[in-house]
């Protein structure tokens, strides 16, 4: 076991498979000689050579679109959105055309392509650099989604996505490329649309996604530690396709479900979780269930502001008390 | 560095005319389209082709030139407007009449649509319904023959309107500095949908005046002339297929009905109309070809025989059921599912 940083991760999984298939090519803003501006693929561009690792212009819709006419024409090319935000500037890409073209074509193309994105809050870039977008995406029929939490589930996770005959949206949390784990040694492949249980418990299931996931598992241990409460973490890691029957076995166990998500409110992920958990498992319920998200705000940028609304350890301990009462 | 090289206006001024068999197929391609789009108008009128329908007739010529000049395996990408460019690639047109119709013969089976005719296997690769999506979509294929060295070349159909969408200058200037194997072809029929597309666009020729914009050669042709088309289309497919990049070839042409089903067109000046149907390609060409000594029983040959395929397309098409119910959950992943969750 290696430990690498989140950061490194992305370019560990991205070498791993660009070495083992050469249709894996690898496009974006700043990310072959310069590295990434987050130096998320430092090294790749030195290693794979300038044909495989290149810079394109700020041109959201010439990459997407390009990634998609090269998926459909023999490649496996992984994309770069630098921040999730930018999806708005070449959405039509994302979820008119390579979501929607196998379907419309009786299946007679896939698109083998991923599209990587810094996602998410806490660096105090404000509103425009900080969204959690994953549930934009979830709402496209024809987008796989997946949104790792540590070191070892980047480089797996990321590996299984270049693999995988669909399109995939792979949000990497920003505030976490920093924070390091326990990456295996040698090729590294973990399957997408499986829940992981990082923490067993008895009373109520947290399930959570990405930096929520580390939030999450520090409030059950406040909870263990200073309330007696035993809480199940699970980390849905893939939101399609999505491990209901992870989620569900945990809270057929503790009988009560608390969603801990970054995404401002409204129809948030947690709410189709919520949704499948109340009419597939209502009778196993023993309270409501609760979503902690981030209010229906834009992300403000002042450290102090931020940190009021994305959602914290102690917030969910608190929604976890509140529904023990 | 803008091309200066003037290469593909070069191409056209020094022509030779194309053997007689070559000229007899383009004629032929040109006919198809018209005999189809024409059928699809009457079962449109007959209620038989729903929701709504982009046609293409009096633009032929475009389709027509490149489809004769393209190799089996080059890509071609088309707008909305596509029954002809998936055409004239071989798509079956009992498959595209029965696309129309919503038919389990369709090409996709009465997922796609008039808008979205595809062909995979002829090299169709499909037709996109939001303007300018497929400019980049067709560079990255581009990008893709050029990565796996295939010499295939992508081209790239799209109208007038198209010129004034940020998708069209983000695949133009990433098609110049990648160099790739990609024609793009703008279908000037002087109207974006409704509006002339002078009271819209900056300069006075939307393609050939953006050109320079990507070090690109100025091209502005004759749409109408199929011996031109088929010129240009030859000339830019050899540029790209010898690795000397990107084209953008403005084709002047003019479409004879309104932008869509729902729309008789009634902007346009009579005179305008008149005019340009007195330059309509398909007699255009017939007269060139009886000039230069076609004996017009060939002619005549072809035009029986397209006219018997559309007959045999709209009967199969007819007789084919509606699609199984079951195909609207499939085929949204590629192992033929529509599974989200376990």
């Amino acid at each position: 076991m290696a430990q690498l940083s989140y950061r490194e991760a992305v370019a560990a999984g991205i070498a791993q498979e660009m070495r083992r298939d050469d249709t894996v090519v690898f496009i974006g803003e700043d990310v072959a000689a310069a590295g990434g501006v987050f130096k998320t693929t430092e090294g790749l561009q030195a290693e794979f050579g300038k044909v495989r690792v290149r810079d394109t212009p700020i041109a959201e819709q010439a990459i997407l679109g390009a990634t998609m006419g090269a998926a459909m024409t023999g490649l496996r090319p992984i994309a770069e959105i630098m921040f999730s935000d930018f999806f708005a500037v070449c959405w039509d890409i994302v979820a008119n055309q390579i979501a929607k073209t196998r379907f419309m074509s009786d299946g007679q193309c896939s698109f083998p392509l991923v599209i990587r994105s810094a996602n998410g809050g806490g660096a105090r870039f404000g509103a425009q650099h900080s969204q959690s977008v994953e549930n934009w995406a979830m709402a496209v029929p024809g987008l796989k989604v997946i949104a790792p939490s540590s070191p070892a589930d980047v480089k797996g996770l990321l590996a299984a996505a270049v693999r995988d005959p669909d399109p995939v949206l792979f949000f990497e949390q920003k505030s976490l490329y920093s924070s390091k784990g326990e990456v295996p040694d040698g090729e590294h492949v973990e399957p997408l649309g499986k829940a992981k249980v990082l923490r067993q418990g008895s009373d109520v299931t947290i399930v959570a996604l990405a930096a929520m996931v580390p939030r999450a598992m520090q409030a059950a241990e406040t909870l263990q530690d200073e309330h007696s409460i035993s809480a199940e973490v699970i980390d849905v890691r893939s939101l399609v396709p999505l491990d209901t029957t992870t989620i569900f076995a945990s809270v057929s166990k503790t009988a009560r479900l608390v969603t801990v998500e970054e995404n401002p409110r409204l129809c948030g992920w947690g709410a189709e979780v919520s949704s499948l958990v109340a009419e597939e498992l209502f009778w196993d319920l023993e309270g409501p269930i609760v979503r902690v998200t981030t209010p229906h705000v834009p992300l403000p940028s002042a450290d102090t502001l931020e940190d009021a609304v994305l959602p914290s350890a102690d917030k969910v301990v608190a929604s976890v008390l509140k529904l023990a009462d | 560095m803008n091309d200066r090289s003037g290469q593909l206006m070069a191409a056209i001024e020094s022509r030779t005319t194309p053997d007689a068999g070559t000229r007899l197929e383009l004629y032929r391609r040109m006919q198809a389209c018209r005999m189809l789009e024409q059928r699809a108008y009457d079962l449109f009128m007959q209620n038989l082709i729903k929701g709504t329908s982009h046609l293409a007739l009096g633009q032929e010529a475009v389709a027509a030139g490149f489809g004769v000049a393209m190799r089996d395996d080059d890509y071609s990408f088309c707008t909305y407007r596509g029954h002809n460019h998936t055409l004239v690639r071989g798509a079956s047109m009992t498959g595209i009449l029965g696309e129309l119709m919503g038919r389990e013969c369709g090409l996709l089976r009465g997922k796609g649509g008039s808008m979205h005719l595809m062909d995979v296997e002829k090299g169709a690769m499909g037709s996109y319904a939001i303007v300018g999506a497929h400019l980049p979509i067709a560079a990255g294929a581009a990008w893709s023959a050029q990565y796996r060295e295939s010499g295939q070349v992508a081209v790239c159909f799209f109208g007038d309107g198209t010129t004034n969408i940020g998708a069209f200058h983000e695949a133009l200037n990433l098609a110049a500095i990648w160099s790739l194997p990609v024609v793009y072809v703008c279908e000037n029929n002087l109207y974006m949908e409704y509006t002339p597309i002078g009271e819209v666009t900056a300069v006075a020729n939307p393609g050939a005046d953006r050109a320079p914009a990507y070090g690109l050669e100025s091209v502005l042709v004759d749409g109408n002339d199929v011996d031109i088309v088929y010129a240009v289309a030859t000339a830019a497919l050899d540029k790209a297929r010898r690795g000397d990049g990107p084209s953008l070839i403005e084709a002047q042409t003019y479409r004879h009905g309104g932008h869509s089903r729902a729309d008789p067109g009634k902007y346009r000046p009579a005179e305008e109309v008149a005019a340009w149907k007195e330059r309509d390609p398909i007699p255009m060409y017939r007269q060139r070809l009886l000039d230069a000594g076609i004996d017009a029983a060939a002619l005549d040959a072809i035009d029986a025989e397209q006219a018997a395929r559309v007959d045999k397309a709209e009967e199969t098409a007819r007789n084919s059921g509606p699609p199984p119910l079951e195909i609207a959950a499939t085929d949204v992943w590629a192992d033929g599912s529509s599974t989200w969750r376990n």
